[in-house]
């Protein structure tokens, strides 16, 4: 055989080599590809049945809580008035008072009044829950609460003034017993007095012929009846 | 002959380069693919543990209901043990 004819032999061979190497090495690359492409299929199908009811239930509690968002928003503007809706809103949250209301667009046109600055949150829920309590009455020409933390005696001075300054103008609680300046007799029935009770050393009243003590209980017992 | 040891220089040189150079370069490129696919193996399996959590949605749908109701509830009463603004 020719030398050259040896040397196409061995350049075959090394170029069959040459092949056998690197084609093998990439079969063995995909093989790993293939492994982990394996397990990612695998996590992604996990993801996917994972996730598959989440829409369901995810649009359930949204359906939910815009129930709950449409009760409350109504609930509030229904009893505080729109201007006090904003401005409880405005109070508790800062700046949100600007978004309106999501069922009332009329509320960001709305100009929110400062509530919190006014009032403690007891007191504006006295206010709000009392509309006929006495604190209505007082407070809205009442000075402003400018320490909402330790407001509460400030609170005070928005009912009507008597105790807080005044309490020498109260009526004192009776006094029992034998000693007693006011004498009470026994009744024969709980909650109807014989008659009216006499200070001592008071002056006499009008006699029960004049239609004084007796006349008033006889009314006392009609009105009982009558309820 | 001369014809032959042309081939065979052409065959060392030419050939056998070429073909160990594109052989090379498609295992590299395979074996720069293995570990991007083991992330992605490695971050969907993550991914799928982390949604371990979603069975939790039902209790907390169970829990918005509930909720809900009471809220409903209360604004019921509220709405008529206190007057209107107007």
């Amino acid at each position: 055989m020719p030398a050259a004819g040896v040397v196409m032999i061995i350049a075959v061979l090394l170029i069959v080599l040459a092949l056998v190497y690197y084609l093998v090495s990439t079969i063995v690359a995909l093989q790993r590809i293939t492994n982990s492409l394996d397990e990612a299929i695998t996590g992604v199908v996990g993801i996917i049945e994972k996730s598959a009811p989440v829409d369901e239930v995810v649009n359930s509690i949204n359906a939910n809580l815009d129930a709950g968002v449409d009760l409350l928003e109504g609930l509030l503007v229904k009893k505080a008035g729109m201007e006090d809706a904003v401005g409880l809103v405005e109070g508790l949250y800062p700046g949100a008072a600007g978004e309106g209301f999501r069922n009332f667009p009329e509320s960001k046109e709305t100009k929110a009044p400062r509530i919190s600055e006014v009032y403690t949150k007891g007191t504006l829920t006295l206010a709000r829950l009392g509309r006929e309590a006495p604190i209505a009455g007082a407070s809205p020409n009442g000075p402003a609460l400018r320490n909402p933390a330790y407001g509460s005696t400030a609170a005070r001075g928005l009912y009507p003034e008597v105790r807080q300054t005044r309490p020498a103008s109260l009526a004192r609680s009776p006094v029992i017993g034998t000693d007693s300046p006011v004498q009470y007799e026994p009744s024969e029935s709980p909650g109807v007095r014989k008659r009216m009770p006499v200070v001592v050393g008071a002056p006499a009243g009008p006699s029960p012929a004049e239609g004084g003590v007796v006349k008033s209980g006889l009314a006392f017992l009609r009105r009982l009846k009558n309820d | 002959m001369t014809l032959e040891w042309i081939g065979d220089a052409v065959l060392l040189l030419v050939v056998l380069p070429v073909v160990v150079y594109l052989l090379r370069g498609v295992l590299n490129a395979a074996n720069s693919i293995v570990p991007s696919v083991r992330q992605i193996a490695a971050a969907a399996t993550a991914g799928s543990k982390d949604l371990d959590a979603t069975a939790l949605l039902l209790t907390t749908q169970d829990q918005v209901q509930k909720t809900i109701e009471v809220a409903a509830d209360y604004g019921g009463s509220l709405d008529v043990i206190l007057d209107d603004a107007r």
